[in-house]
């Protein structure tokens, strides 16, 4: 297996550093206000020269925000966040709405490009394989900086930009979709995103087209102090389908960073819809300090018949996850599936898992949650199965397995599974262990090293969701979760 | 997180502040022990009864369910409380020793003293044992229970119940009845601690005879198992009542001892059994097995947190759930593990079948784990009853109603055999097809 050799090297290529995206770039930014008020809202909203409904719906969720509680049954600690303390805009200066690629700041590509996104289309096309093409959406702090391939992608009628570009140029979508998966009051953090979202990715697909490349977006937090709220809508038409990547990195400092995302997916008949993301952010040192508060609402919606949407994620960055991928099961025949690999080390935390809502007839879901824990941290399932009293033949099945390096850290398993309906079958299992003595010798004895072992037998643990990966992100997520284990053994 | 307020009471709420009021001044106890009630009865008042928006009652709104609270039941004639234990004889022909608690008071006159003190077994009145300098202890709450709501009302209001001993190395000849009757309407709340000393053996079988009307019985089994020690009871919860059953076990395991449970339940309108087990000896073994059958509008809920405190411990948790009409029923599990309990192994199962369209099943096995070196699985399914096998028995000659009452049995029966308790077997098993007849 090539892939596991490819692990092997990496690990090793790594000395003490584990984060390798930490860099800081150097860019003349621009700040909104600190603090959250009206005015923030206002501004913000100008700034991105937004109409006025959208201006009233965030001052309507920044309202509702203000009577809202901060939950507390996560089971993650951390000191409580002054939102007044924050920056809610950030901006590259030189992004004020390029044109083109050749307008964007050169620090700015080379930043993408040391982070390994390729922006310029023609380097792309100049790739071996034409068929694994790449739209990107590039969102740095607050913005989004550039969207390729834009031109092909309308061609098939597709629309993938920025957020802000739709609430401009697609107004009814954005109206018609907008919270209507995530509703603004839908918990704590989503309310907080719908009033001071900044950018984020929009995504329409047409009626019957098969979405001609894979789209991607990359977020980069680069700004001291702030928060990133980005919002991504993605709509699936009747028979369309669209598979999307989301990618996320930033630079390695001493103090929590907030990033509170809302995405929200919607499949209308026979669509399908594939999320698959890898969650990279800066995780923290070794001394837990610094790392990003992940704190994300994601949620699918299969409104239409015999639509299907998938998830899939590999969770490896963040000081502290908590995010809930979801799926709504509406539509008879329906389909759900969660596929997640979560690997915690030092002192992250993660508390996340899914819901599948079965609510149509004749609607399965899946559930693959594989969770690693190593060093001092702690690394939570917590996951919803509901079947509705009309959800007749409703089918689930569910397996999450953890797997424990180390003495210090913790996994646990909070499965909720709640059948109203006779005819629902709903299947679970979840086991926790480590790396059984037996394992080790066996691949010792044969010549690898100890990391060696550890990689190869971790790679065997998750294979289930790394299959599920597009092709180019199962390598990268190989990488990923090779780097995170780095210095867990011995 | 937020200041402790003052909760608007219900009816239930204001009634059981009302009857604290009343009969504190009749409750026994030490000082100690009268402190404790004051407080408990201080927590119903600023917190209520437990409600779905306290997580371990998510399922299972005591609030919501109780609309008023009976006053507690007045003190029972041995005479009418034999008559009616023997009338109901919840076990049988089964051979056995019996221990009476009639509306929360230990009948030492009606229960077989002499034979048990014959067999290393002492039995004391708990009530009595409250008024001792030393009672706090009688009262004390694990850590995992927290400050469970359930657990506070049988410290505020708790009448009396027993104190069984076994004597060190006694090997208890046939099974101990403990049984709860109640003679007239009312609530009863009872506390019993069960002491088994170093290398005893005891099986107990616990039962309920008797109506409480809509007065909650609230009960409590404090099981002490000392090193050595190997101990089994089967709860039986049967027959319909109004009244919520609210039952909690508390169980402390020493080194190598075996610790075994059975709930079983059927009937109630409302029934709660709680259960905290603790490790606190290596290489002991706890085994907890469920049966709940529920129809109409009934509740059953089994809840249990299971402490692997101490390493190269096992346990086992097997929950069956059967549930017709538009009953409902709760399973809440989970297993802890502390950070230096290495080599545990913990396996947890529940499983639901729904016989019809209106039921509901909530289901949430908990993991809890801090220690890398262990082995813990949960699995938790739910469905219908396989129309194939059904088929497979139709086919066969065998009616629809007995293939039913076969393929339940045979679903509940992975409870009650890995029991291994063979004398309650085919007892529980009659009771199982008593229940899908209708009786």
């Amino acid at each position: 297996m090539p892939a596991v050799q490819e692990t092997i090297d990496q690990v090793k290529a790594i000395d003490v550093d584990q984060y390798k995206y930490g860099f800081v770039t150097d860019i003349e930014s621009e700040r909104g206000a600190k603090g959250l008020s009206e005015e923030t809202v206002r501004f913000l909203s100008a700034k991105k020269g937004e109409p006025e409904w959208m201006t009233e719906w965030r001052l309507d969720a920044l309202r509702r925000f203000n009577t809202m509680e901060e939950p507390d049954w996560a089971r993650v600690s951390y000191p409580k966040i002054d939102f007044d303390e924050l920056y809610y805009w950030a901006s590259p200066k030189s992004v004020e709405g390029p044109k083109s690629l050749d307008e964007v700041d050169p620090e700015l590509l080379a930043t993408y490009e040391k982070l390994g996104i390729p922006l310029r289309e023609q380097e792309i096309l100049a790739g071996v394989e034409p068929k694994n093409r790449i739209a990107v959406d590039a969102v740095f702090d607050s913005v989004s900086v550039v969207t390729t391939f834009k031109k092909e992608l309308a061609a098939a009628g597709v629309i993938f930009c920025s957020i802000s570009e739709a609430i401009k140029e697609h107004p009814e979508l954005v109206k018609k979709y907008l919270g209507s998966v995530v509703p603004v009051t839908d918990n704590y953090y989503a309310t907080l995103n719908s009033a001071v979202f900044s950018d984020g990715s929009f995504v329409y697909i047409p009626e019957g087209v098969r979405c001609p490349m894979e789209l991607s977006t990359y977020f980069r937090i680069n700004e001291q102090n702030t928060g990133q709220f980005e919002r991504t809508l993605i709509i699936a038409e009747k028979g369309s389908y669209v598979s999307y990547l989301e990618g996320c990195t930033a630079p390695q400092r001493d103090e929590n960073q907030l990033h509170a995302a809302v995405v929200e997916l919607v499949a209308l008949d026979d669509a399908e819809i594939k999320y698959s993301t890898v969650q990279n952010w800066f995780p923290g040192d070794s001394e837990g300090k610094g790392g990003i508060y992940n704190f994300v609402t994601k949620r699918g919606d299969c409104r239409g018949k015999n639509s299907k949407i998938s998830w899939t994620q590999v969770e490896t960055g963040s000081a502290i996850t908590w995010k809930y991928p979801s799926c709504i099961l509406r539509g008879d025949n329906s389909v759900g599936e969660f596929y997640s690999i979560a690997v915690s080390n030092g002192y992250q935390q993660i508390d996340s898992g899914t819901k599948m809502i079965h609510l149509g007839k004749n609607t399965s879901s899946r559930i693959i949650s594989k969770g690693i824990s190593a060093g001092k941290s702690s690394n939570t399932y917590r996951g919803l199965v509901s079947a509705h009293r009309k959800a007749s033949n409703a089918r689930n099945f569910t397996q999450c397995d953890s797997l424990l390096i180390g003495q210090d850290c913790g996994a646990h398993t909070v499965p909720y599974i709640e059948s109203k309906n006779a005819s629902a079958v709903f299947e679970h299992e979840a086991t926790t262990s480590k790396i059984s003595d037996d394992q080790m010798f066996y691949c010792l004895q044969r010549g690898l090293d100890e990391e060696g072992a550890v990689a190869l037998i971790v790679n065997g643990f998750v294979k289930d969701v790394i299959q599920q990966l597009p092709m180019e992100f199962a390598v990268e997520a190989q990488k990923l979760i090779s780097i995170s284990l780095e210095g867990s053994v011995g | 997180m937020t200041a402790p307020t003052q909760i608007s009471h219900t009816q239930a709420e204001s009634d059981l502040l009302a009857r604290f009021d009343t009969a504190k001044g009749d409750l026994s106890g030490s000082t100690a022990v009268s402190d404790l009630r004051v407080a408990a009865a201080e927590q119903i008042k600023t917190k209520g009864l437990p409600h779905r928006r306290v997580e371990e009652y998510k399922y299972t709104d005591l609030r919501a369910y109780m609309k008023s609270a009976a006053p507690l039941a007045p003190k029972a004639s041995a005479a009418e409380a034999k008559a009616l234990a023997d009338a109901e004889n919840a076990y049988g022909e089964l051979e056995r020793f019996r221990i009476v608690v009639a509306n929360g008071t230990y009948l030492a006159e009606v229960s077989d003293l002499e034979a048990l003190a014959a067999e290393g077994v002492t039995v004391t009145d708990f009530a009595a044992a409250l008024d001792q300098d030393t009672a706090a202890d009688l009262l004390a709450t694990p850590p995992s229970a927290g400050t469970d709501g359930v657990l506070a009302l049988n410290t505020a209001f708790v009448q009396g119940g027993v104190v069984i001993t076994v004597k060190e190395g006694a090997d208890v000849s046939r099974p101990v009845e403990l049984v709860h009757v109640s003679t007239a309407e009312g609530a009863i709340v009872t506390r019993n601690r069960i002491n088994v000393a170093k290398g005893a053996k005891l099986k107990m079988l616990e039962s309920f005879a008797g109506t409480t009307g809509t007065g909650e019985t609230n009960v409590v089994f404090d099981y002490k198992i000392a090193d050595n020690a190997e101990f089994a009871t089967t709860r039986l919860v049967v027959g319909a009542t109004e009244g919520a059953r609210l039952l909690t076990t508390l169980a402390t395991i020493g080194a190598d001892a075996i610790f075994k449970i059975l709930g079983f339940m059927a009937g109630p309108a409302f029934a709660r059994n709680q259960q905290f087990v603790a490790f606190e000896g290596e290489n002991s073994e706890a085994k907890l097995y469920g049966v709940s059958m529920a129809r109409d509008r009934c509740l059953a809920d089994q809840t249990l947190i299971i402490d692997h405190a101490v390493p190269h411990c096992n346990s086992r948790e097997y929950f069956k759930t059967v549930l017709d009409d538009e009953a409902r029923g709760v399973y809440q599990g989970r297993i802890n593990v502390a950070q230096h309990a290495q080599k545990s192994d913990g396996e947890m199962m529940t499983q639901a079948l729904l016989l019809s369209e209106g039921p509901e099943m909530a289901n949430k096995p908990e993991l809890e784990i801090f220690a890398d070196d262990v082995l813990c699985a949960h699995g938790a399914t739910s469905g219908q009853i396989d129309e194939d096998l059904l088929f497979y028995l139709r086919a066969r000659g065998i009616p629809e109603a007995e293939a039913r009452t076969l393929l339940v049995l045979a679903f509940l029966s992975e409870a009650i055999e890995e029991f291994e308790e063979e004398y309650v077997t085919d007892f529980l098993e009659q009771r199982v097809r008593d229940w899908l007849a209708g009786k």
